[in-house]
């Protein structure tokens, strides 16, 4: 299974205006995106989202309304899913119950009529590259979840497909095992230079193991980037609440202060200072986002590298809440400008705070991100 | 505590279960009961009755022709019902509730009517006859009554939606899944209905296949009305012995031997069915 025994590793994947309409509804809406080959590529969105769809739409199973799937340039329409040599694991597995592991792993080999001799070796490349050795003679329900996983992603890769295609194939896992078999994942792709196409809903599974993320909302892709990038500069109000989280503050743009970066006041006159996601004029209402883990307490560590210029506003702690690693602060602003989560890591903590504490907080002007706002 | 709960549920299932029980007990049990005790007493205990069965052929001829033409009509039963079951098994949601009802609807009347309904169409001058000498395809009648080829006509018409509903619960059952999931592993169409769904329909086919081989071994009205004097089924001489000739003992020693090869084909039947089940993997 080493990338020079296959066709040179991965192909591209490029998807043009593509389009998809259930009756009156638009299941996705004009998705264009150029999977680059060899990457690991992830669909990202919430239930309803259009992610799966695009996803069957590439596999051959949805056809698209209208639109594209190109695979290293040549068009897939004409083709059904079977002449299409993707490689496919499925949120529910689907291996095969009446076969053993080594008739599942088989069964693409077998479809393809290679010699007995070449199955046999490839089927025990693809168990070894899965670590599963030694199951071959099992039935799908004599394995637990992780092992169909395994079996299912052995079954997907052992005709070398140039392309992966997965569909939440870690939803149906426990925390932990998740966490392992995303690792895994990542480092099989790398080692075999697949192209992985993956869909997710979970956002921390995307950033863990993607090149690059698109996030998709309503059938539209709302950013597509690397997995800092859309941590660090969400394009939208959306991404920025989708993927991990964030504080928002409602505001109007005051001035411009050049470079994309403006003055803003907030509904309850606190003032601070951001980036616009997009193009912004004067007196415009914006949302303003920062995440809770670069708010940091005036006098704490870190607090001096912010420097003279950065945003600053002082509350009143409502809530404390214990998580472990970090302390999670609920921090008032006063009537109309909400309230901030702010998170403290606990090794810092020399001064807990208590609920009514007064605490005034500083954060760089560079990691408030500002969205236009429809007017209310 | 624990083991009284558990008693305390078990006495719940009971009363649940416990009027069935009842009907059963005085309707099917005992009945059976004395049927069984009849096959072996008249004016004092006697094995009379067996013994005339095994000594005469015609009765273990007639057995015989008995299961073989079950077993044709339960073959034609799949040929006909797995394709229809599938069609329903794949088909829209909308077209399938209406191809159900499609399927059920002969239930709403009669058997009788519906038997002499065929014996109009399939006789001499009957519209089958008709068409088919329209048609070029024969140039006189063909005997399709009062023979067996009515018979297992007959039968696998009424027997029919048995085998689709029974085959159709199963495949409704396979996740689509694993179609696809064969689809995206190169099979085509017919390979991945060869290799995949259909193994995994095989428990709608040993239990469809079951249950009308079962049904048919005692069907009565139908080769009664359809077939010919040849065509005589195990039901039909019982139904004489009760009828005709009034001798109850030997209708109850025929019923008991009929009972008896029934639940022995049941028997094996079920041991390759065991095995299917382990191959098929679900549990």
């Amino acid at each position: 299974m080493a990338p020079s025994e296959g066709i040179g590793g991965g192909a591209e994947v490029r998807l043009h205006e593509l389009t998809k309409t259930f009756g009156s509804v638009a299941a996705v809406r004009h998705v264009s995106v150029t999977v680059a080959a060899g990457s690991f590529f992830t669909l990202l969105g919430p239930s309803g989202s259009g992610k799966t769809t695009t996803l069957m739409m590439v596999a051959g199973f949805t056809y698209p309304t209208s639109g594209e799937v190109f695979v290293d340039g040549k068009p897939m329409a004409a083709l059904p899913p079977q002449k299409r040599d993707l490689g496919m694991v499925f949120q529910s597995y689907a291996v095969f119950p009446h076969l053993t592991v080594f008739e599942n792993i088989a069964f693409p080999l077998q479809i393809r009529k290679a010699p007995r001799l070449e199955t046999l070796h490839r089927v025990g490349e693809a168990l070894e590259l899965v670590r599963l050795t030694g199951y071959e003679g099992r039935l799908p329900r004599q394995l637990s979840g992780g092992e169909q996983q395994r079996v299912a992603l052995a079954r997907a890769l052992v005709f070398r497909p140039r392309v992966l295609l997965m569909d939440e194939p870690l939803g149906a896992l426990d925390k932990k095992l998740r966490a392992h078999m995303q690792l895994e994942l990542k480092h099989i792709q790398q080692h075999l230079h697949v192209t992985v196409l993956y869909v997710t809903h979970d956002q921390e599974e995307a950033l863990t193991m993607s090149d690059r993320v698109a996030v998709m909302q309503g059938g539209r892709i709302e950013q597509v980037g690397s997995p800092s990038e859309l941590y660090d500069a969400p394009a939208s109000r959306f991404v920025a609440d989708f993927i991990g989280e964030s504080n928002f503050l409602d505001g109007v743009t005051v001035a411009d202060e050049g470079g994309g970066r403006w003055r803003c006041r907030g509904a309850g006159g606190v003032e601070f200072s951001g980036i616009g996601a997009a193009a912004l004029r004067p007196g415009q209402p914006i949302t303003a986002a920062v995440r809770p883990e670069k708010l940091v307490q005036a006098g704490d560590e870190g607090a001096a590298a912010l420097g003279p210029h950065a945003n600053a506003c002082k509350g009143v702690v409502e809530e404390a809440i214990y998580v472990g690693d970090v302390t999670r602060y609920r921090v008032s602003l006063g009537a109309d400008d909400g309230a901030l989560t702010i998170k403290v890591p606990n090794r810092f903590a020399a001064r807990p705070l208590a609920a009514g504490a007064a605490i005034a907080l500083l954060w760089s002007p560079d990691d408030t991100r500002l969205f236009p706002r429809e007017a209310a | 505590m624990k083991a009284s709960a558990e008693r305390r549920e078990s006495l719940r299932y009971l009363l649940i279960l416990l009027p069935a029980l009842l009907v059963l007990a005085v309707l099917f049990a005992y009945p059976l009961l004395g049927i069984i005790n009849r096959s072996v007493y008249k004016a004092g205990y006697t094995l009379d009755f067996y013994r005339q069965i095994f000594r005469v052929p015609v009765y273990l001829q007639v057995l015989w022709a008995t299961f073989r033409v079950s077993a044709v009509v339960t073959l034609v039963c799949l040929a006909l019902g797995y394709p229809l079951a599938y069609v329903l098994a794949t088909c829209r949601p909308r077209t399938a509730r209406l191809l159900t009802i499609i399927v059920i609807l002969p239930f709403f009347t009669s058997i009788i009517v519906r038997t002499y309904a065929w014996m109009v169409l399939l006789g001499r001058n009957g519209i089958v006859n008709q068409y088919l000498m329209v048609l070029g395809v024969a140039d006189t009648p063909l005997p399709l009554l009062y023979n067996q080829a009515g018979v297992v006509i007959g039968m696998s018409y009424v027997l029919l939606p048995y085998m689709v509903l029974t085959v159709y619960s199963v495949m409704q059952g396979i996740d689509p899944a694993f179609v696809r999931a064969a689809h995206s592993l190169g099979a085509s169409r017919l390979q991945a209905f060869r290799r995949v769904f259909l193994p995994l329909s095989l428990p709608g086919i040993a239990a469809g296949t079951l249950l009308v081989f079962i049904l048919s071994l005692g069907f009565f009205i139908t080769p009664a009305l359809m077939g010919g004097p040849g065509d005589v089924m195990i039901a039909m001489l019982i139904e004489r012995e009760v009828e005709i000739t009034l001798n109850w003992s030997f209708a109850s020693a025929l019923a008991v031997v009929l009972l008896a090869l029934t639940l022995a084909g049941f028997a094996g039947y079920n041991r390759i069915v065991r095995l299917e089940r382990i191959f098929e993997g679900r549990g």
